[in-house]
């Protein structure tokens, strides 16, 4: 094949059609959240545009397209501008990196440190908080970027400590060989178990969301890092927090989940079976790892409408007193089970699956509902 | 021309463009994001030169982690823009002198050095071997094991990996000891600064109602 065609212009349609359909998914995700937040609150949420509300998720950016573009006075006029357009850029960027279905086919670029490289461009999305915090000379935006700036740097450590015990699992950086991996093995969801609870926290914080939402925490700070902006401006803000939180959601079906095989130990549908396939099992795979993302998807609004926010010193005790001891312990435990798997010649995965298993149970077995005591003395009085 | 001589070309001017206007910018923050700028376009150089590993790591550590955390003090001092007289500093000479000496030096060491070859040893930079445990049937139908070892062309993450903690472990755990030691002192010394005039700081009303606090427990005592 031709070069050209096979380098540029081939990953660029691949990269614009994952683009479009990824932005559309993002675009539809407000309307979800609104809803199902009303469901949980017992209230209806949007209803009025549309069957169900749905065309809200056209009169929104209408919306946001129409309304008055304020800057504000003495604000820093390139910062304010680079502020809502700087985060998006490395969220896109990503999604040239992520496999959403089995290669060649649905890889716009297949990269050998494919899974250093989204972490890397992922950090750099805070920029656009801080900048557009600062920016905005107003007090409660700059705090609201600082935190922020303390809040993802705090949590990048943990977010990149839960992945080692996958990639010393997989013995690879490329996403599609992780995933290869988990279908003939096990999801690195069981083995890894709490390395997936911190990398799952860590991503929610690193997204700002509830219960991590202190950058933009509304009863304290206005707005925000957002307080000062508004029209398309704002939306380019929120239109950056759903795409990061969907390459989370990506990356955490990636790396814990088996992407889009549904398979354990070789059996099932592997990365082979559905190449055979041809087209079908190619859309049959992005199917499946569409339904795994948008289950991570819910899980976030669920927390959402779930739990209280954080105050901050106990979001900075919860990421540098528990989180990275834990990964680290949970990096040491598994680098010796797979050493001496290797040596030993037995499958390290499943110790670590049963070791996994143990920590759920003994958790459940604490949570578990309890009988109100009632001394025997009392029973009578009764 | 080739392309991978064009992105040289192309990204490095900006590189160096963007790391004068690092020094030359008035405002810090400003100055901060040419540095940010500088550190993306040196990572897409590492990627020319199939460091790939090196560009990632390169825009983790600094562009995500050491660059936010520049901007964060940037902003907690606040300062919006420097004073408007542009002077030289005492000490440019100087300056010019240990940049030229670098860069001489540099530049020696990269045409005697590897980059030199117009073709490099490929497999030295791009193999390792790695040992497996591999269970071998003899004719016989009995199992035994074996260790194996595999020489195999890697991506360069698995080399640098082979590199700092097999062929040069102990330096590399020396470093990051060096380096714990430093963090620990870091801290120490910055806690200390923070503690020691506690007493001198607090306001004369509260040092006066501690004293007549003082008073009234002595007289509730006695």
């Amino acid at each position: 094949m031709n070069p050209w065609m096979h380098y540029l212009v081939w990953p660029l349609v691949k990269f614009l059609v994952a683009f479009i359909i990824v932005q559309g998914i993002v675009a539809a995700m407000n309307w979800v959240e609104r809803r199902l937040l009303g469901f949980v609150q017992a209230r209806l949420g949007p209803n009025r545009v549309g069957p169900k509300g749905l065309l809200q998720i056209i009169a929104d950016p209408v919306k946001f397209l129409l309304k008055e573009d304020i800057v504000p006075a003495n604000a820093e006029t390139i910062a304010y501008f680079l502020g809502p357009i700087l985060p998006l850029i490395p969220t896109f960027l990503v999604y040239c990196l992520i496999p959403f279905g089995p290669p060649p086919t649905f890889v716009a670029a297949r990269v050998n440190v494919a899974v250093l490289l989204v972490l890397a461009l992922t950090s750099t999305g805070v920029y656009g908080i801080i900048l557009g915090g600062w920016a905005s000379n107003n007090k409660y935006s700059l705090m609201g970027g600082l935190r922020s700036a303390a809040q993802m740097v705090s949590y990048e450590v943990p977010f990149g400590l839960s992945i080692v015990g996958v990639l010393m699992l997989s013995g690879s950086l490329d996403l599609v060989k992780i995933v290869n991996y988990q279908a003939d093995h096990i999801w690195n969801l069981f083995p890894q178990l709490i390395a997936a609870f911190i990398f799952f926290v860590a991503m929610t914080a690193e997204t700002n969301r509830t219960p991590f939402d202190l950058p933009e925490a509304d009863s304290e700070l206005v707005g925000g890092y957002h307080t000062e902006y508004s029209a398309m401006k704002f939306a380019f803000f929120m239109l950056a927090e759903y795409s990061a939180m969907l390459v989370n959601c990506c990356l955490m079906t990636l790396l814990f989940l088996g992407g889009w095989t549904l398979a354990i130990g070789g059996y099932g549908l592997t990365t082979q079976t559905l190449q055979h396939m041809g087209i079908p099992g190619g859309m049959l795979g992005v199917l499946i790892f569409i339904v795994k993302v948008m289950t991570f998807m819910l899980v976030y609004i669920w927390f959402r409408a779930t739990f209280p926010r954080f105050r901050f010193d106990q979001l900075m005790d919860l990421g540098w007193k528990w989180m990275i001891p834990l990964a680290l312990a949970n990096i040491v435990v598994t680098g010796v089970v797979v050493l001496l798997g290797q040596s030993l010649n037995f499958q390290g995965e499943v110790v670590l699956s049963i070791a996994g298993a143990a920590i759920v149970g003994y958790t459940l077995y604490n949570l578990r509902p309890r009988a109100k005591v009632v001394h025997a003395s009392r029973v009578s009085e009764v | 021309m080739n392309a991978a001589f064009l992105v040289f070309f192309v990204v490095g001017t900006i590189a160096v463009a963007s790391s004068i206007l690092v020094v030359a910018m008035r405002n810090p923050v400003h100055s901060a994001l040419f540095l940010l700028l500088t550190f993306l376009c040196v990572a897409i150089l590492f990627v020319v030169k199939d460091a790939e590993f090196v560009a990632a790591v390169q825009v983790l550590v600094y562009a995500g982690g050491i660059m936010v955390l520049f901007l964060f003090v940037v902003m907690l001092i606040n300062v919006r823009h420097l004073p408007d007289d542009r002077t030289l500093s005492r000490f440019w000479k100087g300056g010019v002198g240990v940049g030229l000496a670098i860069f001489l030096l540099l530049a020696t060491v990269v045409r005697t050095g590897t980059y030199h070859d117009q073709n490099p040893n490929k497999k030295l930079l791009r193999s390792t071997a790695s040992h497996r445990v591999r269970k071998v049937t003899n004719p016989d139908g009995s199992v035994t094991r074996k260790r194996v070892v595999r020489h195999r062309t890697v991506g360069n993450s698995e080399a640098v990996g082979m590199a700092l903690y097999q062929d040069y472990l102990v330096p590399f755990e020396v470093a990051s000891l060096f380096l714990l030691v430093a963090m620990i002192g870091a801290i120490v010394i910055g806690k200390r600064e923070l503690s020691a005039p506690e007493e001198e700081t607090s306001p004369d009303f509260i040092l006066k109602r501690m004293e007549t606090e003082k008073d009234v427990k002595e007289a509730m005592s006695a």
